[in-house]
């Protein structure tokens, strides 16, 4: 069935006619009532169409115009081809793939020691994440276990990194939208966050921290205080938030009501995270599908009402003060022991011991020049990063380096619901829907 | 006993057989294997629309991943159950039911001289832009998917990157007051 009325990969790389104005053939779409939303058209025919002179007719009136890869509010280098009719968005399409550098083809040259490295570059406002789904894609594999120290530095870690991820949001939704002087205080905040990073990690971003078999060091001397300064910094500078931004009906009216998803959609367009909280879907992978020790801490899934911009904001900003809550209580329940596995197989000899010891220096360099082996087999795993499901799919052939390492990110398949959440309203509500998407390029295109 | 009658009319399967029981071998009119824990059905690529769609029947409610494996250079084994023979393409979907909290991943073999699937656009519209990124990136392609296009890569590319027999390459950098070396190792010789 399939065989008889396929294309060929090569004959429908362009096709002309990928231009229809539906999706698909009435009553076959059941899942995605709005249809028509999304713009289907190659650069080719859009070429085509802007050369070509406009129509008197007077079902052509509309115009086609592209917003980005450079717009300030485009948050990075996504690219939104969109269908104007007057003010109004009929239809649109991201164009992606600026940022593309074939990271998944670069994961199956290098070893699974070097692998964080090379993912935690993807999500860059939320780069522990990767980090942190790709080890716990490579201990399945390996069938190892984690000290528990391990695991609830881990746990600490990207909860701060939720944070900070989340006040980065913050930060240029405000900006965006208008509220310019939110653009510093965000900021702000997040550098205190990533301060403690540059303690801990040696580095601000990227920080190859998190690795097969536990975390890169442990906690520097002080660590505690650190944190609790950070915890009670927060929340007086997360009501001044509310100050500026939640009470105020500027604000109310820029994102209440604008970009509503509604819940069917966002299942359908498998959407995850904020984008799918907000549409008043509990799912949150910390409580519904544990990972770490989450089920060990006690934290509320915020969700939203009206799937409208608003509340992805909303949640965005308590997301922030459930993290601080189970921050609190990762400080309490601190485990003492060792911070990563000693299991020979992935763990290189501690420093002193290399002097020492010649089987330690032997070891030692095989781990890093040849890379330890995994078993073959394939799986998945993934955790709830800030903007949802971040999964790692891994397959080995029992070599060093992954055979194929795909990564799915949460912000390449919530950008799926854009086109949805625009159709129909201003341009000037396409940046708040694209802000509170909150998309990182470096995630959608790897 | 209507209500019996009607689920065994109804679907292939009985609704038992979808219960994480780590004895049953099939569920879906798929064989079952379990990687790492975790459950894994393998169906056939003619039935893959029929099995999705029973699987969305089923609860299954939302498809997270669409990705692809190219095994034409794997030298372990390949871990299929008997009855299922190996391709060189290899479709991986992964489902979730927010109902009972569990995820399934689903395995089709796609062979290389026909590399067309069925799309799951029509069931589950969220993998528009993930078997875009397939057919992008390993070069299969959806049958009934309304834009198969390319995503990531520029749109007159040549080459399906992630498959195996595309060569890494590398551009060379271009250090300052080397001027022979640059001639000749561009990225057009690399490749």
């Amino acid at each position: 069935m399939t065989a008889t009325e396929s294309e060929t990969p090569t004959q429908s790389e362009t096709r002309p006619d990928a231009d229809t104005r539906s999706d698909a053939s009435p009553g076959q779409l059941d899942r995605l009532p709005r249809r028509g939303a999304v713009l289907r058209m190659s650069e080719v025919r859009a070429a085509e169409e802007v050369a070509s002179e406009p129509l008197g007719d007077e079902n052509d009136q509309t115009m086609l115009m592209n917003m980005g890869p450079s717009h300030p509010s485009t948050h990075g280098v996504l690219r939104l081809m969109l269908e104007l009719d007057g003010e109004t968005i009929v239809r649109s399409k991201p164009v992606i793939g600026y940022l593309h550098t074939g990271m998944e083809k670069t994961g199956e040259q290098l070893t699974y020691l070097q692998g964080p490295t090379n993912v935690t570059r993807m999500d860059y406002a939320a780069p522990l994440f990767n980090e942190l789904v790709f080890s716990l894609a490579v201990e399945e594999l390996v069938g190892i276990e984690i000290p528990e120290r391990a695991t609830w530095i881990r746990m600490l870690m990207t909860e701060l990194n939720r944070i900070s991820s989340h006040l980065l949001f913050m930060a240029t939704n405000g900006m965006d939208l208008g509220a310019v002087s939110m653009m510093i205080y965000g900021w702000r905040e997040r550098e205190q966050v990533l301060r403690f990073f540059q303690k801990v990690t040696g580095l601000r971003m990227n920080h190859n921290y998190i690795r097969p078999g536990g975390v890169a060091a442990d906690l520097p001397d002080g660590w505690r205080d650190d944190v609790l300064t950070l915890m009670e910094m927060l929340p007086p500078r997360l009501e001044e938030y509310d100050t500026l931004m939640t009470g105020q009906p500027i604000w109310r009216e820029r994102l209440q009501g604008v970009g509503v998803l509604t819940p069917e959609e966002a299942l359908a367009l498998s959407a995850t995270g904020p984008v799918l909280r907000s549409t008043g879907v509990a799912w949150d992978l910390r409580r519904d599908m544990p990972y770490l020790a989450f089920d060990e801490v006690d934290f509320d899934v915020v969700v939203g009402s009206y799937g409208d911009s608003f509340d992805r904001y909303a949640i965005r900003l308590n997301e922030i003060r459930e993290s601080i809550r189970i921050v609190n209580q990762i400080l309490d329940k601190m485990p003492p022991g060792d911070y990563r596995a000693q299991d020979a197989k992935v763990t290189p000899p501690p420093r002193a011991r290399i002097d020492e010891s010649m089987e330690a220096l032997i070891h030692h360099f095989k781990i890093f020049t040849e890379g330890f082996k995994v078993p073959e087999g394939e799986v998945y795993v993934a955790v709830e990063s800030p903007r949802g499901e971040l999964g790692c799919y891994l397959v080995s052939d029992g070599g060093p380096k992954p055979y194929r390492m795909h990564i799915r990110g949460p912000s390449f398949v919530n950008l799926q619901t854009m086109p949805h959440m625009m159709a129909d309203s201003l341009i000037a509500d396409a940046v708040a829907v694209i802000s509170s998407v909150d998309p990182i390029l470096g995630e959608v295109d790897r | 006993m209507e209500k019996t009658e009607d689920e065994l009319d109804g679907a292939p399967e009985s609704p038992d057989d979808e219960s994480p029981d780590a004895s049953s071998t099939s569920a879906y009119g798929c064989s079952v294997s379990y990687s790492r824990g975790q459950r894994v059905i393998h169906p056939d690529r003619g039935t893959w629309a029929e099995v999705a769609a029973a699987l969305l029947a089923d609860g299954w409610n939302m498809c997270v991943d669409v990705t692809a494996v190219d095994y034409s250079t794997y030298d372990g084994s390949r871990d299929l159950p008997d009855g299922v023979a190996p391709e060189r393409f290899e479709l991986i979907a992964s489902f979730i039911s927010h109902t009972t909290r569990d995820r399934l991943r689903a395995r089709v073999q796609i062979p290389a001289d026909d590399p067309v699937v069925s799309s799951l656009y029509h069931l589950y519209p969220g993998t528009d832009y993930l078997e875009r990124e397939v057919f992008d990136l390993m070069g299969i392609a959806f049958d009934g998917h309304p834009d198969l296009s390319r995503i990531l890569m520029p749109e007159n590319w040549d080459g399906h990157p992630l498959r195996k027999d595309y060569a890494v390459g590398a551009i060379p950098v271009q250090f300052k007051a080397t001027a022979a070396a640059s001639t000749g190792t561009g990225p057009e010789a690399q490749r």
